[in-house]
């Protein structure tokens, strides 16, 4: 079981904060450009499943799998969104999305006085408390390259 | 529930069949006094509530029909607007009908192709090496689980959460329509499906694999 990567978006696809554990492959553009991509394939899937869904939907998209990855999303009610790519064997981890937004950027960001809440995190404290929690998660590999 | 829907989107991205089944969609009716509270507007030819979520009436839900009479689009059955008939003091009390509209076929057509880009995005996104596409996409109303061949078709099934066995039915849909679709003599490779004898296995394929998928809960 591993952890590839995280990103934290905010309601204006403003990437945050951007992390990667053990990515085996880049996409082979800018991370910029990535982070543009990402977005728009999350903003586009929203949409898709809010017009393809035979119900009303609640939370609305939260997980696709593909042969190799399982992305995970989570949107708070503030249009911040985090997604983490995990391999297959994570099951459910929309509380671990949950608890990180409330208990680690809440706590670091949010309450932090000097941050400017609409420009990419570089806060040296919320870095550090965000990979202790990463490290410290059942799934997370022993072997950390 | 099972199945909701059946969606076989050809290589490039253009929708050559889709069939929906028994798909039950909610419906509000209710009647209202004058001054109407809730907020309409017309988006993509409907009239759509924008605003006052009440008693199970959903931001996003269109008019379906006012004291009975069908609606089409802006207009009812009748020919009358319907935003004129909702201004107007004299109609009411008035009784209209809300819920969420039914897919047209070219909304469906664009929702295929949508998926298709969708499919390709998350293949670029990936962390991993030599990674497919979206295989299954969760949501908490509905599954969606997509089967791409070897020669690029995709079938796409959307389920109930809790249905299981579904990669064995999109098996046997991929065999249905090798079976009926590109063995019939008078069906031209990547252009819309139309074969009596494929739907009418596609209904049996679906209502097997709805018994099994609930006997084995």
């Amino acid at each position: 079981m591993t952890i590839y990567n995280f990103y934290i978006f905010d309601r204006n696809g403003v990437c945050l904060y951007y992390v990667e554990w053990n990515r085996r492959k880049q996409s082979g553009m800018s991370s910029e450009e990535e982070f543009k991509l990402m977005y728009g394939m999350i903003f586009s899937i929203k949409s898709f499943v809010n017009r393809i869904s035979p119900t009303d939907v609640k939370e609305g998209f939260m997980t696709y799998k593909t042969s190799k990855y399982r992305l995970h999303f989570f949107e708070t009610l503030s249009g911040l969104k985090f997604i983490m790519n995990t391999d297959l064997n994570v099951g459910n981890i929309r509380d671990i999305l949950q608890q990180i937004y409330s208990t680690i950027y809440v706590e670091y960001v949010i309450k932090n006085p000097i941050i400017e809440l609409d420009k990419p995190i570089t806060s040296e404290l919320f870095k550090t408390k965000l990979d202790d929690y990463m490290k410290g998660l059942p799934f997370f590999p022993a072997k950390v390259s | 529930m099972g199945i909701f829907s059946v969606y076989i989107v050809n290589k490039a991205g253009g929708l050559i069949y889709q069939y929906d089944h028994n798909t039950q969609r909610p419906e509000v009716e209710k009647t209202f006094s004058y001054p109407l509270e809730l907020v309409l507007k017309t988006f993509d030819d409907k009239v759509v509530v924008a605003f006052g979520e009440r008693d199970g009436i959903k931001v996003g839900h269109t008019v379906l029909s006012i004291n009975g009479i069908p609606a089409e689009g802006k207009v009812l059955q009748d020919r009358r607007d319907i935003l004129d008939v909702l201004n107007d003091e004299s109609n009411y009390p008035i009784n209209i009908k809300f819920g969420r509209a039914k897919l047209t076929a070219n909304e469906k057509l664009m929702l295929a192709s949508m998926f298709h880009s969708l499919f390709a995005i998350g293949c670029q996104l990936s962390p991993e090496q030599r990674s497919s596409g979206i295989d299954l996409l969760e949501t908490d109303t509905f599954k969606l689980h997509c089967f791409q061949t070897m020669t690029g078709i995709k079938f796409i099934v959307m389920t109930d959460p809790k249905q299981t066995a579904v990669d064995i039915f999109l098996k046997k849909l991929y065999e249905v329509y090798s079976d009926f679709a590109l063995k019939n003599p008078f069906y031209s490779l990547d252009m819309p499906i139309r074969c009596d004898l494929f739907e009418t296995n596609l209904q049996a394929a679906i209502e097997q694999s709805e018994r099994q998928g609930v006997s084995n809960i």
